[in-house]
Parts: structure tokens; sequence; C-alpha cells
């Protein structure tokens, strides 16, 4: 199979856990969040070290690591109650920041230089009951396990109680409380479960990487997280898992090498030439999902899963 | 050193505090969601210092067009978009102006050539020695305060920005062109922030985006003396300034010997 295409069904699948994980926060609980790269990051080292150090095998480790940031989820919940809208955006951008730069200047965590991702042992790693995976294909199996198993979990959780109530506070908060869904209970949870599936896909994004280094996991990172969602549309699973398809695949593939495309490509380079610089083109694919992201908030609020249903309907009722 | 410090930190301070303001305003007249709009207020600054700027006017006239061309292209299509909705729609404005400003003029860090220097120093009076830009940016700042604190208070326009700030409904019954005010706060938001923006290039160096970690403190700055008043800003601004100019210098004696990082540069 094709080493590159391995490699970005699996950045694929990592990011509709996290698009579907965020989902539950932003989609169906109506809260924002811009600092979810900083729970990213929580998984990712969290995973990584604690298999360094401490030599536990590997889904020990990233549930570990997930209900680590889950745990960090929760505390930002705390302060969530209070705030509304732009403030809670700002409030979960710092905490994501502070993650980032803790990461980045404390050397348990490797510094600024990165680290690399030890080998993936499912069982008890220096035994015989070592098993590692190698290779990108088969960590493919991994990650596609894990996706189906989460998509499904979620699926299902807005299905109960819980998810009911994560959607009443979504409508009226007000009217959620009145109704005897507890908030602070549930909007903390909404956090910490959100937290939890950026945790568990930071920690299998370690391994598809490989190797990753504190700065990574920034500010546009978060942005990105957010923008799969909007654009897959809020409040639907599906939605979420086609969002993150669509920009995971226009960010590291069609937007990597924009010039190669058939016909737009070298229309790209003339124009580069004449108005732009050339070195400059790699900027397009900021271009094009800034784009993306003003078009789908004017034309369609409801995103990609909006048009979904549209198509549905219409083929519905076709002949009339 | 003491005093230097002090001195430094109120300088950048103000800086914040001034870009705070263009935040503030925009906050002021949009409501409570046309706060994220300022995300790409952030962006439009790095469009205004092109090292070949043609003149300081020049380029402030260039702000206010482009702050009333977003509000109008981008913002007023969008029928009563959600917070998150909005906060979508500023994101991606500031990716395409940071994209567009990359593929013009790459990636690469450039001197900003400004008017005031930060190494030539005027003796204002004996033994108290200041920067030109230091001087520039106290004077600047002061400015601005002044003619906005005139502006909102006694003219038509500000007393309507105010209104339309206050409720949009009684405001539009009483005769005021809400779209309009909103393009033109766009575009005064949108000079405050350009002034702002070419005093911190003359301090540091110039690329996309070199303005993303002053605009996280101005905006930090913003939240710390409350949105809603200028002064308040500032001051927030200031206090900002202080802090980050003394943590920055005893991080420095910590032995960790990039103080850039904390005080005006970008993520390391």
């Amino acid at each position: 199979m094709d080493h590159r295409l391995i490699y970005l069904v699996n950045i694929i699948l990592v990011n509709v856990i996290l698009a579907v994980g965020l989902n539950v926060l932003v989609g169906y609980t109506g809260q924002i969040s811009l600092g979810h790269a900083g729970f990213f990051a929580v998984g990712a080292y969290g995973t990584s070290l604690i298999m360094m150090h401490l030599h536990f095998p590997f889904p020990a480790a990233i549930i570990i690591a997930a209900l680590i940031a889950a745990f960090l989820g929760f505390i930002i919940g705390l302060p969530a109650l209070r705030l509304e809208g732009p403030y809670l955006a700002i409030a979960t951008l710092g905490f994501g920041l502070t993650i980032m730069h803790i990461i980045g200047r404390w050397e348990i965590f490797g510094g600024r230089m990165g680290i690399t991702a030890p080998p993936l042992d499912l069982g008890i790693p220096n035994s015989s009951l070592s098993f590692v995976i190698k290779g990108d294909v088969q960590i493919y199996y991994l990650i596609l396990i894990m996706t189906v198993l989460l998509v499904i979990g979620a699926r299902n959780l807005m299905k109960t109680r819980v998810g009911r109530a994560f959607m009443s506070i979504r409508d009226d908060d007000i009217a959620a409380e009145v109704m005897g869904v507890n908030l602070t209970i549930f909007k903390t949870m909404s956090f910490a479960v959100s937290a939890f599936y950026a945790g568990i896909a930071g920690g299998l994004y370690g391994f598809v990487v490989s190797f990753f280094d504190p700065f990574s996991f920034n500010l546009i990172l978060s942005i990105i997280f957010l923008v799969m969602v909007v654009v897959g549309g809020l409040g639907s699973v599906l939605g979420a898992i086609m969002g993150a398809v669509l920009i995971t695949y226009l960010q590291y593939d069609l937007l990597k090498n924009v010039e190669n495309l058939p016909y737009l490509g070298g229309l790209l380079v003339a124009i580069s030439k004449q108005w732009f610089t050339v070195i400059g083109l790699a900027n397009f694919g900021g271009i094009a999902l800034g784009l993306i992201m003003i078009a789908i908030v004017i034309f369609e609020p409801l995103g990609m899963f909006g048009i979904w249903i549209r198509i549905k309907k219409y083929w519905k009722s076709w002949p009339f | 050193m003491f005093e230097m410090l002090l001195i430094e930190g109120l300088a950048i301070g103000a800086c914040y505090g001034l870009f705070g303001v263009a935040v503030a305003i925009i906050y002021k007249t949009s409501d409570e969601m046309g706060m994220m709009s300022t995300f790409v207020a952030y962006q439009i600054m790095t469009v205004y210092g092109w090292p070949f700027y043609i003149a300081f006017p020049a380029t402030l006239i260039f702000a206010i067009g482009l702050g009333m061309a977003i509000e109008f292209c981008f913002l007023r299509p969008a029928k009563e978009p959600t917070v998150l909705g909005l906060l979508i729609l500023t994101l991606g404005a500031e990716m395409l102006l940071m994209g567009l400003a990359g593929w013009k003029w790459g990636a690469e860090q450039k001197d900003f050539p400004f008017l005031l220097s930060v190494h030539d120093t005027i003796e204002i009076f004996p033994g108290f020695a200041l920067n030109e830009w230091t001087i520039g940016v106290f004077v600047l700042t002061t400015v601005v305060m002044v003619l906005l604190f005139l502006f909102f208070r006694y003219s038509k326009l500000g007393i309507a920005m105010r209104a339309t700030q206050q409720n949009e409904n009684a405001a539009k019954i009483m005769g005021i062109k809400v779209e309009r005010v909103f393009s033109i706060t766009w575009g005064m938001s949108s000079l405050i922030g350009a002034l702002a923006a070419m005093f911190f290039a003359a301090r540091s160096v110039l690329d996309p985006n070199f303005m993303m970690e002053p605009f996280m403190r101005a905006f930090a700055a913003a939240v710390l003396g409350g949105l809603t008043s200028i002064p308040g800003v500032v001051i927030g601004g200031l206090i900002l300034g202080i802090i980050e100019n003394f943590f920055g210098y005893a991080w420095c004696r910590c032995g960790d010997n990039d103080r850039r990082s904390v005080d005006l540069g970008r993520s390391p």
C-alpha cells in the first residue's frame, strides 16, 4: 500500500476521534472551546511518557493519559459554569496556551526539542507478553478499531439521559435547570468527555507521527479542530466525521502541494509570479481554509451535515 | 535598573493598552458577540506594516478601508449568526488575511523602518533619558485617549455608537443607521490597531504573524481592564506591561537566556 495514503488515513481517523469528542462539547452542549490542542497535547505527551518512564502497556497508558486530560477538562469546566460565549473562548484559549508553554519549558517533557514516541507495545514491555505494533498499516488497524468504538460510544451517549441533558443545556440552560438538569454536573461532564476523546486522539497521534514537539499543539491547531466541527455540522456525529475528513484531507494533501494540481495549480503559479511571490504560495492553504470557514457561516450554518440533509430530503420526494 | 524596567514596561503596556482599545471599540458597538470579531482586527494589523509603506497616513487610510471592507464583506451578509458562528467567521477572515500576507510577502522576517528608533535616546531632564520610541508611545496613547474621550462624549457619531451598543433596536428606532455605525466602528478599530501594530513592528520584526503574541496580551489587557471602559483597558495594558517586563527580567536572571519569548516575541 501507498505509505503516504496510509499516513493520511491515520491522521484523518485521529482527527475524527477528536472532532466527535469536540462535537459533544460544542455541538451538543453549546460550549465553545479554543483549547482542545491542549487536551490533545496532554494525551500525546501523557501516553508516550507513561510508556517510556513507567513501562506501562499501551492500552493502560493511553487510558491513563486520557483520564488526565478528562480531569483537566473537568477543571476547565468549572469556570465555564460562569462564563459564556466569547469569555469562555478566551478562558479555554488561555488554557491551551498554558499547556503548550508548560510542556515546552519543562525538561521532564523533553523541552522544546520534542520527543520521539516509544515502540507501540500492546502487552507488557520486555517480557514474554510483549506485542509490539510496527509500521503504519498495523497502527492503522489499531486506530480504526478505536475510532469505530469511540464513534459508536459517542452516538450512543447522545441517546441516553446524559446526552439529552447536554442538548437541553445547549438549547436553554435556565429551562434545563428548572427541569432538574444539574448544570454543574453536566457541563463539567461534557468538558470531561470531550477532553477524554481529545486525550485518546492525542495518544494515537503521537504514534502516527512518531515525533512531536510542544509547539505543534498551538492555537492554530485548536482553531482547525473547531473548524472541523463547524464545517462538518454542529450537533451531529456524522457531521463531525465529515468535517474531520474534509478538513484533514485539504490540509494534509490537497492544499499542501497546491501548485501540482491540474489546471488550478498552473494558474495559481502564474498569479503568484504576476502579483505575489511563488515561495509564498504555501500560504494558499490558509486562504482556502479561511474562505471555507467564512462561506460555511454565511451560506450554510448547519455545515456539511445540513447539505447532506437537504440532499436526502430532495431525493426522498424526488419526482415532486 | 528598576526605573528602566518600569518605564519600559509602561511603554509596552501603553502599546497593549492602545491595541486593547481597538479590541474594546469593536466590542463596544457590536455587542458581546462582536468581541470575538476582534480576532480579525489582530490579523488586520499584520497587513499594515509593509516594509515599503509609502507613508504613515496612507497606511492609516488603508487600515480604515480594510476594516470597513471586512465588516461589509464578511459580517454583514451573515444573518444573525451565533457567537460560535461569529467566532468562526472572524477566525476565517484572520486566516485569509494571514494567508494573503504570507503569499504576498513571504514568511521570512523583515525589519520595519520606523521614524522613531528604540536605540536613540533623548535626555528629558538631566540624568533621565528615554528612547524615542518610548516617548512616541506615551504621546500617542495620551492623544488617542483624549481624542476618543472627546469623540464618545461630544460628537454625534460617538453618541450614536454608544446608543447602538446599548440597544440596537432602540437605536434603529431613533433613526440611527446601525449598519453604517458598525462599519465606521470597524474602521476606527482598525485604525487604532494599525497605529499600535506599527509601534510593535518597530520593536520586533515583521512577518505575517508578528502580532499574534501582542494581540493575546492586548486581549488579556482588555479583559483585565473591563471591556466596556476605555481608560480601564489602557490601565489594564499598563499593568500587564509592567508585570511582563519585571517577570521577563526575573526569568532572565534565572539563567534562561531567551528573554525575547517572554518579552515581546512570539512563541519560541
